[in-house]
């Protein structure tokens, strides 16, 4: 009995399969966006092949181009054809290649459009070089020899000692980082802080005596070791390596300069997972170079982790009050209801509000009034009455407080009844059953209500470019200075480094892989803190629904 | 019974109770204190917002400051300096005196004319740079300003008043010796001034100076050029310039007024001529607004019109009415100009002095002073003080506290007609490079940005949400149930800054060379998903049975891929034989629709990404909880799964798929990373999908930081995102209740 046309129309199953197709697309959607993420974001640190192309010019000439093919389409015809390129006239598409040619101290773009039709020749030599390079990005050429002060070196096998001159020149970059940083950094801010010393006792000749005998000792220290920075910096500038361009032109590039520099066409696949790894290493343990589009987002992970870490410590225990007290205490009628609505609304409230709120009762306000009451002395370049980590973590805070309330409620309310009864009928007051046997029995529910208040709050970023997040943060918010947690300072944050290096980065094309793996690492995190917070959840059901039978 | 208890424990015992109970109390006290600070915290969060917007709409103050007694008589000029506490006045004989404006002590005084010259007119302008032109009875002028040099020493503040002369103290010809001028007025820059002096024989003359640096740059002589224009009207009796020295006006008592464009000193050309006052009535007083662009006009009626240049259609400017003021009574006797903003201070002859913003159209203020007969009216720079000389020789000085003048509901909300724009518009336009700038904070734009992409955004979620909660709660196979479900809810936790980034650096530029695919595709999915239903309906029964029912979604994963691929796949020769291979620039070129890069068309998809979640797991949960024995009973009447779905399941859920949308349009309403992201962020207003615009959340984010705190422009940023809160907080709501009803109605089933 086959339904014929109208029949199957009639029977409404088309629509229930076009329901079912409104599921099919969402789940395409989202497990589409996460392999576009994870592909993109996981394909960045893998050495690519460089190819050499000869392409054919509209004058009949021929031109030389090296460089990584880093994506690729296929686009009507008069695309190319309006941005200059070569196409036969009886083609309807044509694919076309994005080159990363690099060298832009040289060509001034280090990304370049090639459609198929105009490469006449394509290969991959062995002996192309890459060398990423503290400025300037890549480059892009061969390899032709070493110079030693303006001297050549006479060696068997160059690109050993290209390596072996590399490790030097790296130690070197890791020492005048070392003393950069910490030791200098650490001078500065002891100065700085006699500088405020004097300034508060400025009456005082005693105090003067001694502050002005300190800085003239960190003075002598610190001429030292700039003396001893401008002695490395000198020996590190000592190695050249001489190299040319796919189109012949001669560069000679400090080694100081390369970060490192490899040959990724004879490199074999262990080398290449090796690679891989020590690429992975630096973007998650190293600085930003380049404005953000090189390097790693050490300081943005730790900016974030930082955030998060104060924002719990004061978003948990109040939550969890907030919701003892709601369920527990408070007397059951409209006004809790209220309460109740209202509190779940609140997580409904758009968190660039947050942001506003935090930035003038938080940063304006209170930091205002903080600094006039605590640290006067120096004024007026604000302390506390600035963006900074603490403003950003209370804001957040009050951001996700409504998460942990309702969390931390539906545990309590979870809990059997009869279990609290027999506490108390038992003897115990209200606290004891509360603290030992109704507490402890919610605290999965606590921590499902914590995971999703960190969750949430790593992935926000609209109310902290308001109320302490920087692109770039000259120190860390945690260090060896006195008193070590900086909770003034401003910070970087995952979320942020996104949109800041996706959209306000002048090279955004060569930021593009950086930003993917930005984003896959804050999916990752955001994604398994909140499968976590399922987990547990499921947990705790199962348990409770032991319990009541 | 409980005493026989008690008796019954040792003292240790009590003490050990005494204690416990202690604690009870204590833990009780604390939660309560915790959970109502917290609660008290959240609150907070609306009074603080509402704190610091609640000064925009107040009005303005007037305080007096003080009074004393001021020896000058017949005082043509008041002016006060940049604190308010040195004031300059000017006599009709051209004598001037700095004085202390809180005891009248006089700093200094002079003449402002040669020895030996006969001053015959003298014209003291409140506005532009502010430079005052004595007419000699010789037919020449001397142009002076008054200058305060501020120094400090000691943390102390010395201010230095001092007459200069930008022009030199000689006399610089202005009219032939033998005619007598009746209006002078002038403006001077540093390098430049123009004079217009008006003789009574009905001649303008215009002169220009300019200062011409020698080639060695030390010494400059001065280039004079003269040129005669003949005025037919009779009794001109004010004459206007503007500070850049591009636009003349002379106005006469009954209402008459010539508008000439000086832009070339040498060949001064009429633009209009046109009354300005109704028949039966007379200007009274007249000036321009800070900046020079708009005519502020007083008459005897008290009305005070503001007027300025409108380029129509022919590119011409003609002298146009924008506002008019009529909160006073009397004749206006003094109108002065705000010197940084658009408000202006008037006083009429009854002594009631009125405080006005132009742009806002909003009166601040109607006071009567109690001042007889107002002679002199002075406003400080910065808008906080004033001066009233009254005809009893005595001085005034008020404090003015009137901090956000430019903001008013109509201004906010309404079309405002700026100074130099064709006709009344929405604009936001909240700072600018130049310094004459008329700050344009008309909400209406962001909010309806915000509107347009919530709109664009529900019209792509709403409906894959609501199907695919129907299908997941009703046809689904339970176990596939369980993962398809968390997997679709997990992407509410997603960052939005990560759907934003995806949406303007890969969606924008994919939708941009693909637009035809991804446009097609939209309109496929429904017909493919029919075709490929209507084609598995064909196959024989024993390969239908291998998909167990419930399972027709992962069917169609593959179906949809395919049909994604093949659009995206010929989308680029369709342009090509269509469209000469660019949609975009088509569609500009031949139906003039404007194709940005960043559109709503991907602000819809990125943030209808953002909410499907939200909207598919409420209205998952509203249909998984119609009550079994509604859709049981109704499948047993014969009715099919479909028809039960939109006759009984539908129905019943639709309360909470109500409030999922509530929710949902809350969440589009206040997203700020993928609006920000994936919009140009250009305040326009145009409904067209392929064109960006600004939404009040990316608004805020971006301005915010750079906004001066306690500013206006810093106010009405607060008042955006208590507009935000307040709609978001109205959508939860109105969901949250709805919810609550429907557990309620389930329960009762």
């Amino acid at each position: 009995m086959r339904q014929n046309f109208p029949q199957w129309v009639a029977s409404g199953t088309p629509w229930v399969w076009l329901t079912a197709g409104a599921v099919s697309l969402s789940l395409v959607m989202v497990f589409g966006l996460l392999i576009l993420v994870g592909a993109n974001g996981l394909a960045h640190f893998w050495p690519g092949r460089v190819a050499a192309l000869e392409l054919r010019l509209v004058d009949g000439g021929v031109a030389r181009v090296l460089g990584e093919i880093v994506d690729e389409e296929t686009v009507a015809v008069a695309r190319v054809r309006d941005a200059g390129g070569i196409v036969p006239d009886d083609m309807l598409v044509v694919t076309r290649y994005l080159i990363k040619v690099g060298n832009r101290d040289f060509s001034g773009n280090d990304f370049r459009w090639i459609a198929e039709t105009e490469i006449t020749k394509l290969e991959y030599p062995s002996d192309a070089v890459v060398a990423e390079r503290s400025e300037w990005g890549n480059f892009y050429g061969f390899a032709q020899s070493l110079r030693e002060a303006d001297d050549p070196v006479v060696t068997e096998n160059l690109w050993d000692a290209v390596a072996e001159r590399l490790a030097r020149s790296a130690a070197f970059r890791a020492e005048i980082a070392q003393i950069e940083r910490h030791e200098i950094g650490g001078i500065n801010y002891q100065i700085e802080r006699l500088r405020l010393r004097e300034r508060e006792r400025a009456n005082d000749p005693a105090a003067l005596a001694t502050a002005a005998a300190s800085r003239a000792d960190l003075q002598t220290q610190f001429s030292a070791l700039t003396k001893k920075l401008a002695d490395l910096r000198k020996q590190n500038q000592r190695d050249k390596l001489i190299a040319h361009t796919s189109d012949g032109t001669e560069a000679a590039i400090p080694l100081s300069s390369i970060v490192r520099a490899f040959r990724p066409n004879q490199m074999s696949w262990w080398q290449k997972v090796r690679h891989y790894g020590i690429k992975l290493a630096e973007f998650t343990t190293d600085e930003p170079r380049e404005a953000n589009t090189e390097g790693g987002v050490f300081p943005a992970i730790f900016g974030t982790v930082l955030m998060v870490i104060v924002m719990s410590i004061v978003a948990t225990p109040f939550g969890v009050v907030a919701a003892i007290y709601l369920r527990e205490y408070a007397r059951p009628g409209p006004v809790t209801a209220a309460i109740r609505i209202a509190v779940n609304n609140l997580a409904g409230v758009p968190s660039v509000v947050y942001g506003v709120f935090g930035f003038g009762f938080f940063v304006y306000f209170l930091g205002g009034s903080i600094d006039q009451i605590f640290f006067s002395n120096k004024l007026p370049a604000p302390t506390f009455g600035t963006p900074g980590l603490l403003w950003s973590s209370l804001t957040l805070a009050l951001l996700t407080v409504p998460v942990v309330i309702v969390a931390t409620e539906e545990g309590l309310t979870r809990i059997p009844r009869a279990i609290r009864e027999g506490s108390l009928a038992l003897g115990a007051t209200k606290a004891e059953t509360l603290w030992r046997t109704v507490l402890p029995m919610a605290t999965p529910a606590m921590m499902t209500g914590l995971i999703l208040a960190v969750a949430r709050a790593a992935g926000e970023v609209a109310p902290l470019m308001m109320v302490g997040v920087v692109k770039l943060a000259p120190s860390l918010p945690l260090d060896t200075d006195f008193p070590f947690l900086h909770l003034d300072r401003k910070f970087m944050h995952l979320g942020f480094h996104i949109y800041d290096v996706g959209f306000q980065s002048p090279n955004v094309e060569a930021a593009r892989p950086l930003v993917y793996a930005t984003a896959l690492l804050l999916v990752v995190i955001i994604m398994s803190l909140n499968l976590a917070a399922i987990q547990i959840r499921n947990r705790l059901r199962e348990k409770y629904n032991a319990a009541d039978h | 019974m409980t005493d026989v208890l008690l008796s019954a424990l040792g003292k240790a015992e009590l003490q050990h109770r005494g204690r416990r109970m202690l604690k009870d109390r204590l833990f009780g006290a604390t939660m309560a204190i915790g959970g109502v600070t917290v609660i008290v915290a959240i609150v907070t969060i609306f009074f603080f917002l509402l704190w610091v917007v609640v000064p925009l709409f107040r009005g303005a103050t007037l305080a007096p400051r003080s009074t004393v007694e001021f020896p000058v008589t017949d005082v043509v000029h008041l002016a006060l300096n940049e604190y308010a506490d040195i004031g300059f006045a000017l006599s009709a004989q051209g004598r001037y005196r700095f004085f202390q404006t809180s005891d009248g002590t006089k700093l200094g005084a002079g003449d402002l004319l040669p020895a030996g010259a006969r001053l015959t007119l003298l014209n003291a302008p409140n506005h532009g740079s502010q430079t005052l032109t004595l007419a000699l009875d010789s037919g020449e002028a001397v142009l002076a300003r008054a200058a305060y040099h501020v120094s400090f020493t000691e943390n102390r503040r010395i201010t230095q008043p001092e007459v200069i002369f930008p022009f030199g103290a000689t006399p610089i010809r202005a009219a032939p010796s033998e005619l007598p001028i009746t209006v002078i007025t002038a403006e001077a820059n540093d390098s430049t001034a123009t004079i217009a002096a008006l003789t009574d024989r009905h001649t303008l003359y215009l002169t220009h100076l300019a200062k011409v640096e020698s080639l060695l740059g030390d010494e400059s002589s001065l280039e004079q050029t003269q040129v005669e224009i003949s005025v037919a009207a009779s009794d001109i009796a004010y004459a206007l310039m503007d500070i850049d020295q591009n636009e003349l006006y002379l106005l006469s008592k009954k209402g008459h007024i010539s508008f000439y464009d000086i832009r070339d000193k040498t060949a001064p050309k009429i633009v209009e001529e046109l009354r300005v006052v109704p028949a039966g009535t007379t200007i009274t007083a007249a000036s321009f607004l800070s900046s020079g662009i708009s005519l502020l006009i007083g008459d005897s009626k008290g009305r005070i019109t503001q007027w300025f240049p409108v380029r129509d259609n022919e590119n011409n400017y003609r002298l146009t009415r924008v506002r008019t003021f009529s909160s006073l009574a009397g004749p206006i006797t003094q109108l002065a100009p705000e010197y940084s903003r658009k408000g202006f201070i008037a006083l009429d002859a009854k002594g009631n002095l009125g405080i006005f913003h132009a742009t806002a159209k909003r009166t601040l203020l109607v006071k009567p002073t109690l001042v007889a007969g107002p002679r002199g009216l002075a406003i400080a720079p910065r808008a906080d003080a004033l001066a009233i000389l009254d005809n009893e020789q005595r001085l005034h000085t008020f404090e003015v506290s009137n901090k956000h003048p430019e903001v008013s509901w109509r201004a906010l909300w309404g079309k405002v007609w700026y100074e130099g724009r064709a006709q009344p518009e929405y604009l936001w336009q909240s700072s600018s490079a130049s310094s004459d700038f008329e700050p344009k904070f008309s909400l209406t734009p962001l909010a309806f940005g915000t509107i347009k992409a919530a709109f664009y955004a529900m019209l792509f979620a709403i409906p894959i949400a609501i199907f695919g909660a129907i299908y997941t709660a009703y046809f689904m196979q339970s176990r596939l149930r369980m993962i398809v479900k968390p997997s679709i809810e997990i992407m509410a936790a997603l960052p939005t800054v990560i759907l934003g980034f995806l949406a303007g650096l890969w969606l924008a530029p994919l939708i941009e060379t693909h637009l035809i695919g991804v446009l097609g595709a939209t309109f496929l999915f429904p017909f493919v998903i029919f075709f490929s239903a209507w084609c598995w309906s064909r196959l024989p029964d024993t390969f239908q049975q291998r998909l167990p029912d419930g399972t027709e979604t992962l069917l169609l994963i593959p179906v949809i891929c395919a049909t994604l691929w093949i659009a995206m796949t010929v989308s680029q020769p369709l342009e090509q034989w269509w469209f000469d291979g660019n949609l975009p620039l088509w569609l500009a070129q031949e139906l003039g629709i404007t194709y940005d890069q960043r559109n709503s068309l991907v602000v819809g998809i990125a943030m209808g990404f953002a909410v499907i979640p939200n909207i598919y797991s409420i209205s998952e949960d509203a249909v998984f909880g119609v009550p079994r024995q509604l859709t049981t009973g109704s499948l047993a009447l014969g009715a099919t799964p479909w028809q039960t779905v939109t006759r009984v399941v539908l129905l019943t859920a639709s309360p909470g798929i109500f409030s999922a949308v509530m929710i949902g349009l809350g969440r589009a309403v206040g997203e700020t990373m993928i609006v920000l992201m994936s919009t140009g962020n250009t305040p326009i207003m145009d409904l067209n999908i392929f064109q960006g615009f600004r939404a009040l959340s990316a608004n805020i984010a971006v301005e915010m930081p750079e906004s001066e705190v306690n500013s206006t422009h810093y106010r009405i940023l607060f008042l955006a995102a208590l507009v935000l809160f307040a709609v978001t907080f109205v959508f939860n709501t109105i969901a949250e209740v709805v919810r609550q009803r429907l557990r309620t109605k389930y329960g009762n089933l």
